[in-house]
């Protein structure tokens, strides 16, 4: 766009589709100053499927409505393909929402939505059909062109909100938590969805979401915000298996987090030796003091005797046991108090391993015990 | 069986009052508006449908000047209660109830009462036009009293929470995302309100308009207190020939034309109107 202005040398080969730099945004709310961003530093490639993931009010939807040009950053740089857009309104930016509820035009058809953003750029008539019936063809809609948004269902709905967004064109989409009013099923089948469009269009999608579930499946990258800050930005098996926080590792998936004092050292893994004949191996963490780690239900083994061998080894004591078909989930005392919690998978014994109340040994490999906030 | 009743007997009181106190009128009226006769000698009921045309003839520039001052009225009240309706609803934060009670406050004062002090208000002399006229920014003879603009700027006053209240729930249900969904999708400030607000907001008008334009068109308070003796309206010759020449055919006749009329162009205006058709044709 036009109103775009530059910001400096632009290297024409890797320009970031959105970029953001040390963005902050401030409330007013009842005399009092709420900072709902505070510092957010980004750089989303084009093409990318990124993921903001947080709680509520972690002050994602507030990142994603600056990109969109709602809210202006109280300090900070929002750049769209090298160019500053601060103070550009959202008629003017080159990227698109999907609304969470929607917001699609309840007096207009389907068609009439779709081509909102078209007639509003004075595209000709007949580009305007061709386009708009493409995309619905894209979105499986073809043919419902006529219906108002309120005689469809939720997906339905969910796919023209998608279908008057991308139609468009723009240079990114962005979507707040666009699968959030959706049931279990849909909302499954939507994600599969969602990512086909996405590889078919080729467009960045910026994907708002407090759904670890949806952000792990869908994302290329993700961002996890919590209190207005990024915690941790990997691919969705880094941010899962080496979480940098404890937060985000208590946010993604049930995670354990486990504490203790470093004994010794055994050439660049700490270990941790809480009880006779138990040992936590802790690789790349501090070589003395205190060390959190977390280790992720799945990885842990259950037996009733101490495992041989180089791995991590804990005794404790079984609280609960609950059957959930694939899996079983054991909740464990271990003997420093924490409460683990362990899947074993129900591939070949038809019982369970242990029972409420027995004494177990968990045992896990050192590669699988993640230090948090490790320098 | 009771079960099935239940409906009906919750019906049944409102439904008795309407029975008695507006259809029964309504079916003596419409005797009356049939007959002929005089009060000292009574009414026969000879279908006299004379009755209509002769009123109409006799009494048609009233009739016409009524829904003319009601389509002004009307046309005012629109112009007036829009934008107020459009700021207490998107701009009233917290005080929304506060601006709706202070715009439906004049209702506490009696309309006559109210239409009187208008009178006070522009009187010849009165505080308004007094000063001014003293002052030589208005010549001495003029006067805004006994004008077709006076009777029309008292009706416009009068009616004007009418226009507001709807026009108000109507915008009030406009989802305030739907605006900001219009420009994210290049809609500048005026095309959003063109193009989704003010679809969204038109059966408010509508409403708005049918509960203005009817009782407008037949008031008769406001051109006797302020309209003089040259601009009365058609509910001022219903209300002489009733009251003072006790003319009651020529009366109910006149009533009952003047209601078909208003029917027949209500529904008119609702067939042009109320289809989403035009709503989605303003979209565009």
């Amino acid at each position: 766009m036009t109103e775009l202005r530059e910001t400096g040398p632009v290297t024409a080969a890797k320009v970031a589709a959105i970029e953001l730099r040390g963005v902050v945004k401030s409330f007013q709310s009842h005399g009092e100053t709420v900072t709902a961003v505070r510092g957010v530093d980004l750089s989303i490639a084009e093409g990318e499927f990124f993921s903001l993931l947080g709680p509520s009010g972690c002050g994602k939807t507030t990142t994603m409505r600056m990109i969109a040009g709602f809210d202006e950053p109280t300090e900070g740089q929002i750049i769209l393909h090298g160019g500053d857009v601060v103070g550009v309104p959202p008629n003017r930016r080159d990227v698109n929402m999907v609304f969470q509820s929607y917001a699609l035009f309840p007096h207009m058809s389907v068609f009439e939505n779709v081509a909102f953003g078209l007639r509003r750029k004075n595209t000709p008539k007949d580009e305007v059909t061709r386009r708009v019936g493409e995309m619905l063809e894209i979105v499986d809609l073809a043919g419902r062109d006529k219906r108002r948004p309120r005689e469809l269902s939720g997906g339905q709905q969910q796919r023209v909100a998608l279908a008057r967004a991308l139609v468009n064109r723009p240079r990114a989409l962005l979507l707040d938590e666009p699968l959030g009013a959706l049931d279990l099923k849909l909302r499954q089948a939507m994600q599969v969805e969602l990512k086909r469009i996405q590889r078919e269009v080729g467009i960045t999608f910026v994907y708002v979401t407090h759904d670890q579930g949806e952000a792990l499946t869908m994302s290329d990258r993700i961002a996890v915000m919590n209190e207005g800050v990024i915690e941790q930005l990997g691919p969705p098996r880094q941010v899962y298996e080496r979480p940098a926080t404890a937060f985000v590792a208590g946010f993604i998936g049930t995670s354990n987090v486990l504490s203790g004092t470093v004994a010794r050292t055994d050439g660049g893994t700490a270990v941790i030796e809480p009880g006779p004949g138990e040992r936590i191996l802790v690789p790349g963490a501090a070589a003395a003091g205190d060390v959190e780690l977390t280790v992720r239900p799945e990885k842990i083994a259950i037996g009733l005797h101490p495992p041989d061998g180089d791995v991590c080894a804990l005794r404790g004591t079984v609280t609960e046991v609950v059957y959930l078909g694939t899996f079983t989930n054991y909740t464990v005392r271990t003997s420093t108090g924490a409460e683990v919690v362990v899947f074993v998978q129900n591939a070949s014994s038809a019982d369970d391993v242990a029972a409420s109340g027995d004494t177990v040994w968990l045992s896990w490999e050192p590669r699988h015990s993640y230090a948090i906030g490790a320098a | 069986m009771r079960r099935r009743l239940a409906p009906y007997l919750l019906i049944l009181p409102g439904g008795l009052w309407l029975a008695i106190l507006f259809v029964l009128p309504m079916v003596v009226m419409l005797s009356f508006s049939l007959m002929q006769g005089d009060v000292v000698n009574g009414f026969q009921l000879i279908w006299h449908w004379q009755n209509y045309t002769d009123s109409l003839s006799a009494y048609d520039d009233q009739l016409i000047r009524s829904l003319v001052y009601g389509l002004l009225a009307t046309a005012a009240c629109v112009l007036l209660a829009y934008p107020a309706a459009y700021w207490i609803a998107f701009r009233g934060g917290g005080r929304k109830s506060t601006y709706l009670f202070l715009m439906l406050l004049p209702f506490f004062v009696s309309f006559v009462l109210r239409t009187f002090s208008w009178k006070f208000l522009l009187a010849d002399d009165g505080i308004v036009l007094g000063p001014l006229k003293d002052a030589g920014l208005l010549p001495q003879d003029f006067h805004v009293l006994a004008t077709g603009f006076a009777v029309v700027a008292g009706l416009t006053y009068n009616y004007l929470p009418f226009m507001v209240l709807p026009i108000y729930v109507a915008l009030e249900r406009v989802d305030p995302r739907l605006l900001e969904a219009a420009q994210d999708l290049y809609a500048g400030r005026a095309q959003a309100f063109l193009r989704v607000v003010l679809p969204l907001s038109v059966p408010g008008v509508f409403a708005g308009v049918l509960m203005t334009f009817v009782p407008v068109s037949a008031d008769y308070v406001n051109a006797t207190v302020l309209g003089g003796t040259n601009n009365t309206m058609i509910g001022n010759v219903i209300q002489n020939l009733y009251l003072v020449n006790n003319d009651y055919p020529q009366a109910a006749a006149l009533s009952f034309a003047l209601m078909a009329i208003l029917l027949i162009g209500i529904f008119a205006y609702a067939r042009a109107l109320g289809t989403e058709d035009v709503l989605e044709v303003a979209a565009r």
